[in-house]
């Protein structure tokens, strides 16, 4: 890699608040880059830990040991010092950040990678003991004690992390009831068919989904504990435990008055910084000031955190990059349900898109491809069951392939084990049966 | 659904526990026939039954002291015939004196004369041992009688005791067969009732055990494995650690005592081969039904994938007809004993003279396992391994690797994944390739020279050492004794040479790797956590890069567990093997991290 001599002769110090995959991520491709010194601050655990872990710790999949992706003595060996504090005001003038512990930290460059905390919304009784969320270190510990010989647990929120909620709830042999906003699970992402299949593996599981029900209120006992929750169809539902897991929000608060510009996240221009020059931001507490095609202007996944990383570090060490990541992806687990996505499937289909689902008879799988009307230009694909090749649907969707072009090819992009049963050419007849104009060209 | 699976739970306890209780269970009654068909020596024989007046026909209630009342005939009758044949000061002063400043041998039938039965004794192995002596000039009496006196201690330490009393070795055995031939026990009466109140309660309390679990959904099951006592280290699996180290040390070091399970397993083996049991009969036995059970487990556990089913298939395939079956069934028809699925050098043993002989002398047949067994050595391995990796045998052929991924799986999350545990691996594990050649090659310059000193060592006790520390302690005690502490695959990653030879193909020549899917990977550790070889997979996945380690063994468990389908399994192209770490989805980075 190319080091540049001129920004190598001063020894700068960076400074990342936040040790999860963002900041991690910069630090390493800094320390790759570059002499400076890097010291990581956070207030969380003392080492970089996977957050998408969490959930099989409590399921005792792992231990807490295993969801390290690094040694404990990678850090000192790479020279990335960490400070295990929490960094209570940034002060953008002095170029300082000031500590809990009342030490300050001086830096030449500031990486925020603070990234996100579970949102509330008001509820009443939603700060009872036994309602939590499901985002830290912390978290876990909490449910941990939380649980511990219930009964039946509420969860309020049809996402990602609902949904791993109820695994772990499962586990432990806690009856769930599920309360979900949409009609579907998922479907304020997911297209109907792939919702309902989801909702329908979710009720295999025994979880009591409730669609289309919110919550009212959660309701103590005389203690300050939850009993039970009110929905706005006010059923009463008695409870032990009520997960939170309504979505997660920039996680900025201590930015408050640091003269750097915050809306919903840190806002930052297309090289990460912020408006204070040196200042940059990383990560699920960012919110980007410029569009990309196709996407949000908060992203708050792993992929999206490690390539924020990767690019600033590029800039801090004297190759200013633009954080231009390429189509979307993402995957997540149902359950026994793998999924991935590719590309830009909505749950509702633009008048401009044409699809094309499938989904096999008896076996939880599933495939869902959009493409444009009028180009034929295929967009994107959602897939359930069958593992697909991230490097196959990248440069499909990047040299823009049209539909059959995608259908011709798919075994190809295959990425199941030996011997798996192959679906392809089944998927191909229905879908020419479907459109067989395509079969002719 | 809770109530089969207790059910089960009881059964296979109380069979286990008639197993273990039946190893006590036994009297012990010396006979003149079971001396006569364990001593083939008729002087020994009638030494020992002299000796033995005193327990013959009268029952001892245990294995522990029968075995004590033998060593200590044993004891007796050696220091007696030390006695009896030790060469006295006084013969050989006398030929000293008949000898000038030359020796000559023949002096020694003057002194020891061949008429009565110790003298010539003492002829024979003055002989044997001092013939070196012959025509040679001593420049002083004292230099002659030191001399001498060297050839009696010799005589003293190595003939007496192999010849006319009893070595260790012969002590083992006839210990054993001794210990088996005197057992009177409910389990000799009745073999077959206590076959069924050991294995077979065993076997049908795990089928209740694991059967039910085809109910739950398919898919990747690992809950609550680190709060399990048995599969996180806790008492029942130090318990079960124990018991296995227990277990194995008595097989390979103390088979006396465990005759009362050999006879269990008789009329099996008398059904199978033609004869009686011996005790890695009864070894084969069991671990045959350890991976035929387990794989049952592993089968429904993994269901989802049939790369898993149908390599579990295979290893209870080759484990029951390769390594069980076919072996016993060429004993019945008077051929050598043969496992045409063990490759050295993890047989260690294939090259042993007594092995070669006996290939040598079995006709036809003994010349085509000869050349099978180096065929595998020198084409298969490397051919298999270039096509589809190490994995071909490790995970799909072997025995040690079938016992690992059957009886094992529960424990493969326990193996060590640091740095640390990686570099002590790759010294240990090509530390014994390396003895194992040395050793092999030793033997084999001893068989076609005669001489036993190889460069600077003698290849007896090289066999020896090996044979004891490597082959018995590592493979067998260690091997599987520390599943339930250590992980599944101790021996494999650590200890089998012939996993080295096949990593190093592996590492350097083959089309084989784990391929990682893009930018997918959420750094989770289930893949490394479940690695049963020790390999951080998360380290590769996690950068994008492919894994291609000398230690992996292919059992696609890391694919298997992976939540987002990161890994896969792949032969393809040489070329872009290793490959450089690329996370797809970034168009501004340019990674070398
Ligand atoms: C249960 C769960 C499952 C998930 N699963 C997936 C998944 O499968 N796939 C996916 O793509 N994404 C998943 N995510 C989202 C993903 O984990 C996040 O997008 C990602 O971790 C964000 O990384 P980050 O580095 O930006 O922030 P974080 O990981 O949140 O790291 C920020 C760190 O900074 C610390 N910090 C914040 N403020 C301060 C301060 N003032 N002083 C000191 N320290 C501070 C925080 O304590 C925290 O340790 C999941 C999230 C959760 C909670
Ligand atoms: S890397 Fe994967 S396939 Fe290889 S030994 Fe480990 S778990 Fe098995
Ligand atoms: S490869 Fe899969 S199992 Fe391994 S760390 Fe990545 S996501 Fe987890």
């Amino acid at each position: 890699m190319v080091i540049h001599p001129v920004f190598n002769l001063t020894m700068k110090h960076i400074v990342i608040i936040g040790n999860g995959i963002s900041g991690v991520t910069a630090a390493r491709h800094i320390r790759k880059n570059s002499d400076y010194q890097i010291t990581i601050i956070s207030s969380e655990t003392r080492h970089f830990f996977s957050r998408t872990a969490l959930m099989y710790v409590y399921m005792g999949h792992l231990k807490f040991e295993h969801t390290k992706p690094y040694e404990d003595f990678f850090w000192k060996k790479n020279r990335i010092d960490l400070v295990f504090d929490h960094v209570v005001k940034v002060n953008a003038e002095r170029q300082q950040v000031d500590l809990k512990s009342g030490n300050t930290l001086h830096y030449d460059a500031l990486v925020i990678a603070s990234g996100s905390r579970s949102n509330k919304f008001g509820w009443p009784g939603q700060d009872l003991v036994g309602v939590q969320g499901l985002y830290s270190y912390n978290d876990l510990v909490l449910m941990e004690g939380n649980t511990k010989a219930i009964k039946h647990a509420v969860l309020v929120g049809g996402g990602l992390i609902g949904i791993e909620m109820a695994e772990m709830l499962l586990t432990r042999g806690i009856r769930v009831t599920f309360l979900v906003r949409e009609p579907e699970f998922w479907s304020s992402v997911l297209p109907m068919e792939e919702a309902r299949l989801i909702t329908n593996h979710i009720r295999s599981h025994h979880v009591d989904l409730k669609l289309t029900t919110e919550l009212r209120e959660i309701i103590s006992d005389h203690e300050g504990k939850v009993k039970a929750v009110k929905t706005e169809k006010n059923e009463i539902i008695e409870c032990q435990f009520v997960g939170l897991a309504v979505g997660v929000s920039p996680n900025i608060e201590f930015l408050s008055d640091s003269g750097i510009r915050t809306n919903n996240g840190v806002l930052v221009d297309s090289y990460l910084q912020t408006n204070i020059p040196n200042v940059y931001a990383i990560g699920d507490c960012v919110e980007r000031t410029y569009q990309l095609p196709g996407r949000k202007n908060i992203e708050q996944v792993w992929y999206t955190g490690r390539m924020m990383g990767e690019v600033v570090a590029q800039t801090i060490c004297g190759t200013p990059s633009k954080y231009e990541p390429g189509p979307w992806f993402n995957s997540a687990k149902f359950l026994d349900i793998e999924y991935q996505t590719y590309g830009t499937v909505s749950n509702v289909l633009s008048p401009a898109e044409d699809d094309f689902y499938w989904e096999h008879h008896g076996q939880k799988k599933a495939i869902h491809f959009v493409w444009n009307k009028d180009s034929k230009k295929f967009l994107g694909v959602n897939t359930f069951g069958i593992r697909l090749r991230h490097e196959y649907f990248d440069r499909w969707l990047r040299q823009k392939k049209d539909i059959q072009f995608v259908i011709a090819h798919l075994q190809e992009a295959n990425f199941d084990p030996e011997f798996f049963e192959r679906h392809e050419n089944e998927i191909a007849n229905a879908f020419y049966q479907k459109y067989p104009s395509f079969k002719a060209a | 659904m809770k109530i089969l699976k207790i059910t089960g739970l009881l059964l296979f306890v109380a069979g286990f526990f008639v197993f273990n209780a039946s190893f006590f269970w036994a009297d012990y009654r010396l006979t003149e026939n079971a001396v006569k068909k364990s001593i083939h020596d008729e002087q020994k024989q009638a030494l020992f039954l002299t000796e033995a007046s005193a327990i013959l026909d009268r029952p001892v209630s245990s294995n522990f002291e029968f075995i004590h009342y033998v060593s200590e005939i044993f004891e007796t009758i050696n220091e007696k015939q030390l006695t009896k044949y030790a060469i006295t000061e006084d013969e050989l002063d006398r030929l000293a004196k008949l000898s000038e400043a030359t020796f000559s041998i023949a002096n020694v039938d003057s002194v020891f004369r061949t008429s009565n039965e110790t003298s010539s004794f003492k002829n024979k192995v003055f002989k044997d041992f001092g013939g070196s002596l012959e025509s040679r000039t001593f420049s002083s009496p004292e230099e002659l009688h030191t001399e001498l006196k060297n050839v009696s201690a010799k005589v003293r330490d190595y003939a007496i005791i192999n010849r006319a009393g009893f070595d260790r070795y012969a002590q083992k055995d006839i210990k054993y067969s001794l210990a088996k031939a005197s057992a009177e026990s409910p389990v000799r009466n009745n073999p077959l009732l206590y076959l069924l109140l050991t294995f077979g309660l065993c076997i049908i309390g795990a089928a209740l055990y694991i059967l039910p679990k085809i109910k739950e959904s398919k898919g990747i099951k690992n809950n609550n494995i680190f709060f399990h006592p048995m599969k996180n280290v806790g008492w029942l699996g130090i318990l079960t650690g124990t018991w296995l180290i227990v277990f194995y040390v008595i097989l390979y070091f103390f088979p006396e005592y465990m005759t009362n399970w050999i006879i269990m397993v008789d009329p099996i083996s008398e059904m199978l081969n033609g004869h009686e049991a011996g005790r890695f009969f009864l070894y084969g036995f069991i671990y045959t039904l350890c991976i035929l059970v387990m794989g049952v487990r592993m089968i429904i556990h993994y269901r989802h994938s049939k790369y898993q089913i149908f390599r579990t298939l295979s290893v209870m395939f080759f484990q029951t007809a390769f390594a069980f079956l076919i072996p016993e069934f060429l004993i019945r028809l008077n051929k050598p004993y043969f496992d045409f699925k063990n490759i050295w050098p993890l047989d260690y043993s294939f090259f042993f003279d007594f092995r070669l002989d006996q290939l040598r002398e079995s006709g036809a047949l003994g010349i085509f396992m000869l050349g099978w067994g180096i065929a595998l050595i020198i084409i298969a391995v490397p051919v298999f391994v270039y096509f589809f990796g190490k994995r071909w045998y490790c995970s799909w052929v072997c025995g040690c690797g079938g016992l690992a991924e059957t009886l094992g799986d529960p424990y493969r999350q326990l193996s060590d994944k640091s740095l640390k545990a990686w570099k002590i691996e790759r010294w240990m594990v090509h530390g014994v390739l390396a003895f194992a050649i040395v050793m092999t090659a030793a033997v084999l310059y001893t068989y076609w020279t005669k001489s036993s000193w190889f460069l600077i060592v003698d290849s007896y006790s090289l066999r020896e050492v090996y044979g004891s520390f490597i082959g018995a302690a590592f493979a067998g005690v260690i091997g599987t004794g520390f599943y339930p502490l250590m992980g599944n695959r101790v021996w494999c990653r650590f200890g089998c040479p012939l996993a080295a030879y096949l990593g190093l193909i592996q590492r350097f020549k083959s089309r084989f790797r784990i391929t990682t899917n893009g930018g997918q990977c959420i750094s989770c550790g289930n893949c490394s956590t479940y690695c049963e070889m020790g390999i951080d997979v998360r380290w590769y996945a996690q950068r994008g890069q492919n894994i291609v380690r000398s230690s992996c063994v292919g059992c696609g468990v890391c694919s298997a567990v992976c939540p987002r389908g990161v890994l896969n399994l792949e032969v393809k192209d040489e070329e872009g093997r290793f490959g450089k770490p690329i996370l797809i989805g970034n168009n501004n980075a340019k990674l070398d991290v």
